[in-house]
């Protein structure tokens, strides 16, 4: 669960680069696509239910 | 007048007069069954079995033909095989194992289920249900003629139901004019449409899936592996998913998934199904329609499942859409649960307090089979495009890495619910392992005796595993088992324990377990599991 609160990423501009990189030159709905397959995969690295229901709980607030 | 509904396949209660007809007041009977379809028939063997009187009313002569229930579970399996009904259903029907997913014209993934070792029998069949009924029906004419006090009428239709604090009042309609008769106790297993629920005015409340479902019985005799195929978005139902499954007697079950905007009336014509089917079968496969009929699923419940001394079981008390197959699986899980707790109030070994833990645990058991199938439909059937977004997510990653697998969702195999938390149940003991937890039905496994379901079932018993313990002063059938170290008993039963004592109730639910108990334990055990 602390991993929700603790960064966690290496070289965090590198990796927002790279995720703004992998939507570059995508129409809207191929970037939602792209989203919604990066949410199961890494869901399924997560694999804790608890981290996941957490997870769902903290985006929807951050909203 | 009793209007004829359905075609049958098989006649097997033609309509005979009973001498009730011509009583002067209304004759009396322990336990009256409303419905002859797999669950009234089922609750009927069960109860005759066990000694208990009881009248089958329903309002046709035979098992009614068309395609509904293919899969039966090994639960269901097990159930009737303590019924003596299960060699024929498992003679019969056809046993799969491996299956493919399909999406477009392209095969995603294929699977084998690789049954678990150490089972009598299989994780489940394909089996028409018009031969489930046939063989349930056969087993009660072989149980009549041993002495069963089971009585089918046929052609006696239910008009009116009445609840009362000592018993329930009806009127039946038959060719020769209608009749009444009384019980003690009432099962309405009438089917999802419930004359009985009608008439007592009982809700049954639940969801509607907005999808229709196209489902062919093709005969082919084409040599097409014994597999389960599955397409998401084929050439030949673009859009829709299709299943495809192997019956007996060369028969297949193709089952278009259509939308919800669609003529339901065009759709039931050769004209449309027969190219379709085609298509899909491949040009050239030659191949007869059996039937074809268009459905609409829904998942619905009763809230409470008994009303006084009226019970209600199967498809009467709930619904649930077929993916997963729980719907006749779970039906006879509740003649399950039923049967031994009625037979045990009427011949007064338990007090009355035992028919509601019917509704308890039974309402359980629908909940998580209502889950189940909504949760397979919701896959199946998207209901917004964010739904439909990573269903499609879900099927463009799994044709690139294995781990998506679990996602896919085209029906759950089903299986029976674990009674955690049943006020029926006593204790238990964390060390033993948590499959065979207090609440769970018995897992089979070989012994030095034949197989454990065997051994096990129809009453009280305990199993002791390593052990000589014997209750003093208990009248209870004992099942002991030694075991070797890395046998499926040790695995299933023991875990880290040296030894261990189950009681188990007639339905082979485990009521309670130990390491180590005395007497005193299981005394009070098999009171609280009797309704205390
Ligand atoms: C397409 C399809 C596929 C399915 N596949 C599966 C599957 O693979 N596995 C599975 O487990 N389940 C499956 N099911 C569900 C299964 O068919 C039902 O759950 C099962 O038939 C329920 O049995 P029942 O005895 O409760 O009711 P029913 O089979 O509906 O029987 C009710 C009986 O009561 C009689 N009756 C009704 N009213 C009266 C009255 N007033 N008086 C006297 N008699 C009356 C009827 O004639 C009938 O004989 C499927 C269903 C469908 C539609």
């Amino acid at each position: 669960m602390e991993k929700l609160f603790t960064a966690n990423i290496d070289d965090a501009d590198g990796f927002y680069a790279e995720l703004l990189a992998a939507h570059e030159g995508l129409s809207e709905a191929e970037s939602y696509a792209l989203n919604a397959r990066l949410v199961l995969l890494l869901s399924n690295v997560v694999g804790d239910r608890a981290v996941l229901t957490r997870a769902f709980e903290l985006a929807k607030q951050a909203g | 007048m009793v209007d004829v509904r359905y075609e049958t396949a098989f006649t097997l209660y033609p309509y005979a007069r009973s001498a009730d007809q011509d009583a002067d007041s209304p004759a009396r009977h322990p336990v009256v069954i409303v419905g002859g379809g797999p669950v009234g028939m089922g609750m009927a063997l069960e109860l005759g079995l066990k000694d208990v009187p009881c009248v089958v009313l329903d309002d046709h002569d035979g098992v009614g033909v068309g395609s509904r229930a293919i899969c039966f579970a090994k639960r269901t399996l097990e159930i009737c095989d303590r019924m003596g009904a299960a060699d024929p259903m498992v003679d019969l029907g056809v046993v799969w194992n491996v299956g493919r997913v399909f999406r477009d014209e392209r095969q995603i993934y294929d699977f084998n289920l690789l049954p678990e070792e150490g089972h009598k029998r299989p994780a489940f069949i394909n089996l028409q249900q018009p031969y489930f009924e046939k063989f349930l029906v056969e087993r009660i004419r072989a149980a009549q003629a041993e002495g069963a006090p089971i009585e089918i009428r046929g052609k006696n239709r239910v008009l009116s139901t009445e609840s009362y604090d000592d018993h329930v009042a009806l009127e039946i309609d038959t060719p020769e004019g209608p009749y009444k008769i009384e019980a003690d106790y009432l099962v309405a297993c009438d089917g999802a449409r419930s004359a009985v629920r009608s008439m007592l005015g009982h809700d049954f409340t639940g969801r509607v899936f907005e999808d229709n479902f196209l489902i062919c019985d093709v005969k082919m005799t084409a040599d097409f592996p014994t597999e389960r195929w599955f397409w998401f978005d084929p050439p030949f139902n673009r859009g829709q998913s299709v299943l495809l499954h192997k019956q007996p007697d060369d028969i297949w079950r193709i089952d278009f998934q259509l939308g919800w905007d669609i003529d339901r009336k065009a759709v039931v014509q050769p004209e449309y199904y027969m190219p379709k089917v085609q298509a899909m079968l491949g040009e050239g496969v030659e191949f007869e329609p059996e039937w074809v009929s268009v459905y609409t699923f829904q998942c619905m419940s009763m809230d409470e499942y008994r009303h006084g001394r009226v019970f209600f079981a199967g498809d009467s008390a709930h619904q649930v859409s077929p993916f997963g197959a729980r719907g006749c699986n779970g039906g006879i899980q509740d003649v399950d649960n039923l049967g031994w707790k009625l037979a045990a109030v009427i011949k007064g070994e338990a007090g009355e307090r035992l028919l509601d833990t019917y509704q308890e645990e039974r309402k359980h058991g629908a909940d998580e089979n209502i889950l189940n199938s909504s949760r397979t439909t919701d896959f199946m059937t998207p209901k917004t495009e964010i739904a439909k977004l990573f269903r499609e997510s879900v099927l463009d990653l799994v044709e690139h890495t294995d781990a998506m697998r679990p996602l896919v969702n085209s029906g759950r195999l089903s299986l029976p619910c674990v009674y955690d938390g049943s006020s029926l149940n006593g204790a238990d003991d964390a060390i033993l392992p948590q499959r065979t937890r207090v609440g769970a039905t018995l897992a089979d496994a070989p012994t030095d005796q034949g197989w454990l379901i065997d051994r096990i079932g129809g009453r009280f018993q305990l199993f002791t595993v390593n052990t000589d313990f014997k209750p003093e002063g208990l009248n209870l059938d004992l099942v002991d088992v030694i075991v070797a170290p890395d046998d499926l008993i040790t695995e299933r039963y023991l875990g880290a324990a040296e030894q261990a004592v189950y009681l188990i109730r007639p339905d082979q639910v485990i009521a309670a377990r130990w390491v180590n108990p005395t007497a005193a334990d299981v005394t009070a055990a098999l009171n609280t599991a009797m309704g205390g």
